[in-house]
């Protein structure tokens, strides 16, 4: 599996996401440049945590119209695999790769903490080595992870099946207490239609080591590499 | 403010008090010049000879701290020490105070407090790897300490966060003392490649002094001179002192430098903090022993019009000065282009010994680097000697509650509360490193990509050291050194920010010079040299001062991360042992402030030789992988230390109590469970292991005690008296967040 990180100029995780698929595929990750208009022949894209300019404004809204953001939707509808994180998360959803908006936290406060996620589906190449819902644990790290969506739209989302993972407790219940942003309906990542596209606040390339205490993280990489070997 | 170039008259008296000095001062100035200075050179002076920069007051005690070690590749002076960790990587750290900023504008004074300390850091050549604060607020029901809390925490997670380097861990304490004056000293750790290390001398006569990063602005003008001098009841008017952080650019300048760095293009660089343009260029230079010419039209600025004055005083942030080899200017402006910064060539290094400023086709400064730096004066103040308390009996120090209870209410109080509430909202886990999470006894980041990791904490425990300052300085050592040591770490060298009052009143520099005094003994002692620091005075409003803080920054290294330990019980069913000697030191300890309202008396004895026997054996049995759990006895005492063991265990899922047996000695049962006597640590083994480590200790003059086993739903004392883990950590977590909520109503009524 070939896998590309877009390296915006304030993108702060994009180390640890290259760790990571690095140790998963045991090939290199290419490091691509937000000013770079083209992409490396890939199967997989990967756009990191961090703050992509500065995100003083709206987060990831000036970097959706960022040179690299072009080709990197083109690639997407192209059926290039596109993993999204956190800020990359907010960049996907400020550049139509999936829907809806990450607003700020209810608390109005930056969390880091473990969080338990649900898994949704099983049924795509993301989350193929979870099973239906499997609680799970990775970390947050965010401003802005308040999930929102008109009602229609969540109501299509959920009945396509395109939640992946929704904020939990140690039983797979959702409530008000699991949810650490005030997300709608609980929501941490989504699919695109065609579930080549997952979008997702919680970072799971922090907890895909046992030495940072926990591996949950790591079951998405490994099912990627079966996937797209 | 700008003026005659070369004025024939003297400032009159304000404008020279205006800029903090004194008429003896002004004269020795004018002497040195050989001529009245202008406005620039006067402004120049005067940050340049300003407490904040010249350390007048402190230079001569500051001299008697150990600086020394094998390990130790540079010490005090450059913007950052440095030490040797081993496989050609050196560590580079240092921790600064940014108080007074940020009691006048919360948010920006600890967000850009983070920001200098950072690049302090990677101007060195170092990427910064892991952050840490040592935070002191006013009294919980001073009105203005939860604006301060959140302000600060916000801050400090604002910049750090975007920015991307973990904040691992920290301090925080409340105490009216700081009411009028918090203290916001933040700490950064880097690693480097040691034989790449970068220095701030400006050597190479006609080489290129380049300027990067953000432009000048008029913000911050004077911060230096504010930040020495005492509050008064106007001190809010000067929030246009106080500089405005940006986390983004300053990601830029870090990664375009570390790019650059990789060249070998840079000779000499510096970071633009405190007196901005005119520090950093009067310290290359005089470390240099050269002369500088600068091109003040040249620097990029944020708006026309501002005066010669303006520039060279500015403390806009994210800036950085360098002196660049002859011919690789263009290598340099692609780097810092490509990272969208502006780079200008804005001087260039003389042999003349004297920094000529141009503007226009006007010489609008000129003057003697060595005036500025060697002649700044230094002082001799005053000091009072500070007595020991006599000793408090250990009858009169005894509350009408039961230990249960005592204990849930100390577990509630402001100082050892859980401070999840602070630490959750800094990004404590990017870079993936991050091995021991805020929380615990240090932190601890793996140097990426090997088994090696930093252990990081930050001590000091202020009421020690205003009940008698020497021996509080030396418990500040020691207590960082025993949290290093508690995960397994080898201490390797502290930083420190010493934080204290008017240096003017003999009381206060009777205890700066006795806190020296007491660090100066116990880094002697445990070979834990200061390799970095920075002194803040005049922490005081309208004549009353700070608690003497000398905040402690220490660093070990841990040789293999899957040798370490944790303060969390990991099993039920396991001895806990208690490692140091306990005499019930009760006077100036939590349990009597919180439930005597008294904090008289003397602190705990340190005694360094014991202190160093008890951590050498604990971290033998650590690095054996001979005990289980590790953490040392502090603030609270011993059954605090037990509680927040077992309460560690259950937030990571793990429901273990303990049952402590009732002592055998003679001391009183309240003296036994939250005496603060130093040197102590509490581990856990199975009870196999418990034996033969009984033995050992006894063979190595250790003292050490079996106290209980880990277990069970509660903390049981003695046979009958149990309280539930879960009512702890209800009283232990809820303190602060509940306390912190109560301000967003306040705010939200428009108050």
């Amino acid at each position: 599996m070939k896998t590309a990180v877009i390296v915006f100029p304030g993108s702060n995780c994009d180390r640890d996401i290259k760790v990571a698929l690095e140790a998963a595929t045991g090939t290199p990750s290419a490091m691509v440049w937000h000013a770079d208009r083209t992409l490396p022949e890939c199967d997989l894209i990967a756009l990191p945590g961090g703050f992509s300019y500065g995100d003083y404004l709206r987060s990831g809204a000036i970097a959706a119209n960022s040179p690299i953001m072009r080709a990197v939707v083109d690639a997407a509808k192209h059926g290039v695999r596109v993993l999204a994180i956190c800020n990359g998360f907010q960049v996907a959803t400020e550049s139509g790769l999936l829907p809806g908006v990450l607003m700020p936290n209810a608390s109005l406060k930056f969390v880091c903490k473990d969080v338990l996620l649900r898994v949704e589906t099983a049924e795509s190449e993301f989350t193929r080595n979870y099973s239906q819902g499997e609680v799970v644990r990775m970390p947050i790290a965010h401003r802005d992870g308040n999930y929102f969506a008109q009602g229609d739209e969540l109501d299509s989302l959920e009945g396509d099946g395109l939640v992946a993972f929704r904020y939990c407790d140690e039983r797979g219940q959702l409530s008000d207490d699991s949810n650490p942003n005030g997300s709608a309906r609980n929501i941490a990542g989504i699919f695109n239609k065609e579930r080549t596209i997952l979008g997702m606040m919680p970072h799971p390339e922090r907890l895909a080591d046992t030495c940072l205490g926990g591996t949950d993280g790591k079951t998405m990489f490994d099912g990627l590499v079966t996937a797209l070997a | 403010m700008n003026g005659d170039p070369c004025p024939e008259t003297a400032p009159d008296a304000d404008t020279i008090a205006a800029h903090g000095l004194s008429a003896e001062e002004y004269a020795l100035i004018e002497k040195r010049m050989g001529r009245v200075p202008n406005m620039t050179e006067l402004g120049i002076f005067s940050v340049m000879w300003s407490e904040h920069c010249s350390y007048k007051s402190s230079r001569i005690w500051l001299k008697k701290l150990p600086t020394e070690a094998a390990w130790v590749i540079c010490g005090p002076g450059e913007n950052a020490g440095v030490i040797d960790i081993g496989d050609g990587q050196a560590a580079i750290f240092k921790m600064e105070s940014h108080n007074h900023p940020s009691f006048i504008e919360p948010y920006q004074g600890a967000a850009t407090g983070v920001g200098g300390i950072l690049r302090d850091v990677f101007t060195m050549g170092a990427r910064p790897v892991a952050n840490m604060n040592a935070l002191r607020f006013g009294a919980p029901d001073n009105p203005k300490t939860r604006h301060l809390v959140s302000g600060v925490v916000a801050g400090i997670g604002g910049y750090g966060n975007c920015i991307g380097i973990p904040t691992i861990g920290g301090e925080c304490n409340f105490h009216t003392a700081y009411d009028g004056n918090i203290l916001v000293n933040a700490m950064t750790v880097g690693i480097a490649d040691k034989e790449h290390i970068f220095y701030s001398a400006a050597a190479g006569i006609d080489h290129p002094v380049v300027y990067v990063g953000s432009k000048t602005g008029r913000d911050g003008i004077h911060g230096a001179t504010m930040a020495s001098a005492e509050f008064d009841a106007d001190s809010e008017d000067k929030r246009p002192t106080v500089q405005v952080g940006d986390p983004f650019t300053e990601k830029l300048v870090m990664e375009a430098c570390l790019e650059l760095m990789a060249t070998d293009a840079i000779l000499a660089i510096q970071d633009m903090g405190a007196a901005g343009l005119t520090c950093s260029s009067v310290e290359m230079v005089s470390k240099g022993g050269t002369g500088l010419e600068l091109d003040l039209d040249r620097v990029p600025t944020r708006e026309e019009g501002m005066t010669p004055y303006e520039i060279m005083l500015s403390e806009s942030q994210e800036r950085m000065l360098m002196v660049l080899k002859p011919g690789s200017e263009e290598i340099a402006r692609e780097i810092f282009e490509k990272w969208e910064l502006d780079f200008a060539i804005v001087g260039r290094v003389t042999n003349t010994g004297r920094m000529v400023l141009k503007s226009g086709n006007e010489i609008v400064g000129d003057l003697p680097i060595s005036p500025l730096v060697d002649d700044a004066p230094v002082y001799d103040r005053p000091h009072d000697h500070h007595e020991c308390p006599a000793p408090i009996a250990l009858a009169d120090l005894s509350a009408d509650i039961a230990p249960l209870e005592a204990l849930r209410t100390l577990l509630a109080s402001p100082d050892l509360c859980a401070k999840r509430w602070i630490w959750e909202q800094y990004d404590h886990m990017v870079m993936t490193d991050t091995i021991l999470r805020p929380g615990s006894d240090s932190g601890v980041v793996r140097v990426h990509g090997s088994q090696k990791g930093l252990a990081i904490a930050t001590d000091c425990t202020p009421r020690y050291c205003f009940a008698h300052p020497q021996s509080g300085g030396a418990q500040a050592v020691v207590e960082t050194w025993r949290n290093l040591t508690a995960t397994g770490a080898r201490p390797l060298a502290i930083t420190n920010c010493l934080n204290f009052g008017s240096p003017e009143r003999p009381e206060v520099m009777g205890q700066f010079v006795g806190c020296i005094k007491g660090m100066a003994a116990a880094c002697e002692a445990l070979d834990f040299p200061v390799i970095s620091g920075n002194v803040s005075f005049y922490n005081e409003t309208e004549g009353v001062g700070i608690l003497p803080t000398p905040a402690i920054g220490g660093v070990g290294l841990i040789h293999d991360i899957d040798r370490m330990a944790h303060i969390a019980f990991v099993a039920p069913g396991e001895r806990i042992l208690l490692i140091g000697e306990t005499t019930g030191h009760l006077s100036v300890s939590i349990y009597a402030r919180e439930l005597m309202n008294r904090e008289d008396g003397p602190p705990p004895v340190v005694n360094l030789a014991m202190e160093r026997r008890n951590g050498d054996f604990v971290r033998d049995l650590i690095g054996a992988r001979r005990v289980t759990a590790c953490h040392d006895i502090s603030d609270g005492g011993l059954l605090v230390a037990v509680a927040e063991m077992a309460l560690a265990a259950l937030s990571e899922g793990r429901e273990i109590g303990a049952t402590i047996d009732l002592p055998d000695g003679g001391l009183p049962l309240c003296a036994w469970c939250f005496g603060e006597d130093q040197g102590r640590y509490l581990v856990t083994a199975p009870e196999s292991t418990a034996k033969t480590i009984l033995t050992d200790a006894t063979k190595a003059e250790v003292p050490i005690h079996s106290i209980g086993l880990s277990g069970g739903a509660t903390l049981t004392l003695g046979s009958s008296d149990a309280i539930s883990l879960h009512e702890l950590k209800q009283a232990h977590e809820e303190w602060l967040p509940n306390y912190m909520a109560a301000t967003d109503e306040r705010e939200e009524s428009g108050d």
